[in-house]
């Protein structure tokens, strides 16, 4: 689905990414785990064309969108939860999740907010409030949803549990496995690297701009050299 | 207590710098003397009241905070009533028909220099309405919105003298040129952000004025052009014989012929110009677009990350709002008969800009508002006219005092949570 084979993006003359090849296949959870200044967000980034690969390329859904616009990229069934959550702060929850799916008629529209307020209840009860008054969670579910308004076929998440309390994390883990129950096929950028594995198929190890491991959640969770680095132990 | 003397004597000697000049010294002009007239009453009161309030600045502020407004004066039912019904959509509907009304039938009854005054106001109104669709919701700092005015008063000027095109012809051609040069404008400018769009714009704007004022065979140089028709009403003509075997609108009710109709037809048309803009930039911000604007001026990367394209939503801002300054310099240029370049100066995008800030960025009720209050009230004081700028400083230093946010700020959806809304603020 998600094909990027030797990617190498540059910040002015800094090499983020050295050569990253990575697969995601439909249907599957698969979570890019790393140290701060690894090049996680990078190599999100990159996906999304901003900035663009200088080297290798990246296939969306057999499609080559290394040189394409990113907002040509973002319509393409493919939606990004950026870091920091970035929602409208001056928008209403609903204001905000319709931005989400502006490119969307009128009839998807509200078949598609019903869908997204079912799977946050909160979202729901606070719709007429303003993105900007929303606890960290709550926004962070707001960008979630928000993602999901332009119905996607692979959503990327950069660090959804970015200074979340435990439980809330707990949460928004739980109902990303349920969008995946629903058809959506989920790349998970994460420092919480326990959490990440705990939950997905497939996990990769960013290093210093190059990828050291990519087995299955479980495996990488086992490994020893990811418990050291990564799980305290 | 020391402190606050020297900060007292401080701001008083800084008064007596600035209000010397001003206030202190006059040019008397007597036959073919001229001689300086000294009158330092003004500056010793001014002088003495800001030392004194200056000085007495805690007693008095303390004094205006015990001062405040019972609680229950906020609370009490009367005003929870009327603030229920503003609320609701009927009521609402039933006042702005009230507003509207009172609109049509006020010129009627008052004297024709005021509603000319009022018919420049409306010409003001629509000028703020426009730019705030780009300063106000898209968030882009333009500073030489009286450009595309220009552009708008001039095409009207021109098509009317040499094609003999109507007004109601050239209108919507005023409006698509002043768009399209707010497009052409746009496309490599508003790749650059905040304060460079602002000194590009501002230097779009003198150039647009530069070149009218050179190109002589087109705008007339520093002369402009004069004789421009006034608008008909339905091929009725309001002067007091028709050219060519038109008919006149006296002529045709059977009235006597009187100056004020073309005067109150003017501001009449002015008035329908304005709730058209109204009415239009009230729909557009309900469709996707709006929001997107909007969305835009509060996180560019997350629009982009949501597949929409900055460039063209700024872009779609910038054309809208050309194209209603290119309807009201039509109508401007038709209100004045003749246009000439010191119309369109820096000044006037200034006052602009101001109206829409004064106003509250995005709404659209304060710009109306700030608009009438900056063209009217400096003619209600007609006599203060040498101080004009001076006050002009003061209200903007006073709004920056009390009211940062503008008159009437831009009201979103009401919140269920205010206190929390403000701490997140």
């Amino acid at each position: 689905m998600l094909k990027l084979e030797n990617v190498h993006t540059f910040y002015g003359q800094i090499e983020a990414l050295k050569g990253v090849s990575l697969e995601v296949h439909p249907g599957e959870i698969v979570t890019l785990i790393g140290a701060n200044g690894a090049g996680k967000s990078t190599l999100l980034m990159t996906i999304c064309g901003s900035p663009q690969a200088s080297e290798g390329s990246v296939a969306f859904e057999g499609q080559d969108i290394t040189r394409k616009p990113t907002h040509v990229i973002m319509q393409c069934g493919l939606a990004v939860v950026p870091e920091g959550r970035r929602i409208f702060p001056g928008l209403t929850v609903q204001e905000n999740l319709q931005m989400g799916g502006f490119f969307a008629d009128k009839a998807r529209l509200e078949t598609d907010l019903e869908r997204v307020f079912g799977l946050f209840p909160r979202l729901k009860e606070r719709r007429h409030q303003r993105g900007g008054t929303l606890s960290g969670g709550e926004q962070q579910m707001l960008a979630i949803g928000r993602g999901l308004m332009g119905r996607p076929n692979l959503l990327l998440l950069d660090e959804p549990s970015l200074g979340l309390a435990p439980i809330i994390i707990a949460q928004i883990f739980q109902i990303l496995k349920e969008i995946r129950e629903e058809g959506v096929t989920i790349f998970l950028v994460e420092q919480n690297a326990h959490r990440a594995l705990q939950l997905a198929d497939r996990g990769y190890v960013l290093e210093n701009g190059r990828i050291v491991l990519a087995d299955s959640g479980p495996n990488l969770l086992a490994n020893d050299e990811v418990r050291k680095a990564y799980l305290g132990g | 207590m020391p402190r606050t003397l020297i900060d007292a004597l401080l701001a008083a000697v800084l008064t007596a710098v600035l209000l010397i000049p001003i206030f202190g010294l006059r040019i008397q002009v007597d036959g073919v003397n001229v001689a300086l007239d000294r009158t330092p009453t003004p500056v010793v009161i001014a002088v003495v009241a800001v030392f004194l309030l200056r000085l007495f600045k805690r007693p008095l502020q303390r004094l205006w905070a015990s001062w405040k407004v019972p609680g229950s004066w906020r609370a009490n039912s009367a005003t929870a009533a009327l603030r229920q019904t503003a609320q609701h959509p009927r009521a609402r509907q039933a006042l702005w028909l009230l507003l509207l009304a009172v609109a049509v039938i006020w010129p009627f009854t008052v004297s024709r220099g005021a509603v000319d005054v009022m018919t420049l106001a409306l010409i003001y109104v629509m000028l703020g309405l426009g730019l705030n669709i780009v300063v106000g919701f898209a968030g882009l700092l333009v500073l030489g919105y009286a450009a595309f005015y220009a552009v708008g008063a001039y095409a009207y000027a021109y098509l009317a003298q040499q094609f003999g095109l109507s007004f109601w012809l050239c209108l919507p051609i005023a409006g698509g040129l002043a768009a399209l040069t707010g497009f052409l404008l746009g496309l490599p400018v508003l790749r650059l952000r905040g304060d460079y769009l602002a000194i590009v714009t501002l230097g779009f704007g003198e150039i647009t004025r530069l070149l009218l004022n050179n190109l002589n065979f087109l705008t007339g140089g520093p002369d402009g052009i004069g004789g421009i028709p006034r608008p008909s009403l339905f091929g009725l003509e309001f002067g007091r014989r028709a050219k060519d075997g038109g008919a006149t609108f006296h002529e045709f009710f059977g009235l006597d012929y009187s100056g004020d109709h073309a005067v109150i037809f003017m501001y009449l048309l002015g008035l329908a110009l304005v709730l058209a803009t109204l009415f239009v930039i009230d729909r557009l911000l309900r469709m996707p677009l709006g929001r997107a604007w909007e969305a835009l001026r509060e996180d560019e990367i997350a629009c982009r990350s949501l597949g929409l394209n900055p460039t063209v939503i700024k872009l779609s801002a910038l054309t809208l709002s050309a194209a209603f300054a290119g309807f009201a310099g039509a109508f401007f240029a038709a209100r004045q008969g003749h246009i000439n370049p010191e119309s369109f100066t820096f000044i006037e995008s200034a006052m602009v800009l101001a109206i829409v800030v004064l106003g509250g960025m995005g709404s659209q009720l304060g710009v109306v508002l700030a608009a009438i209050a900056i063209t009217v009230l400096p003619e209600l004081a007609r006599e203060f006219n040498e101080y004009r700028m001076l006050a002009f400083g003061l209200v903007m230093v006073l709004m920056m005092m009390w009211r940062p946010q503008g008159l009437i700020p831009a009201s979103r959806p009401p919140l269920t949570l205010p206190e929390r809304a403000e701490a997140a603020r």
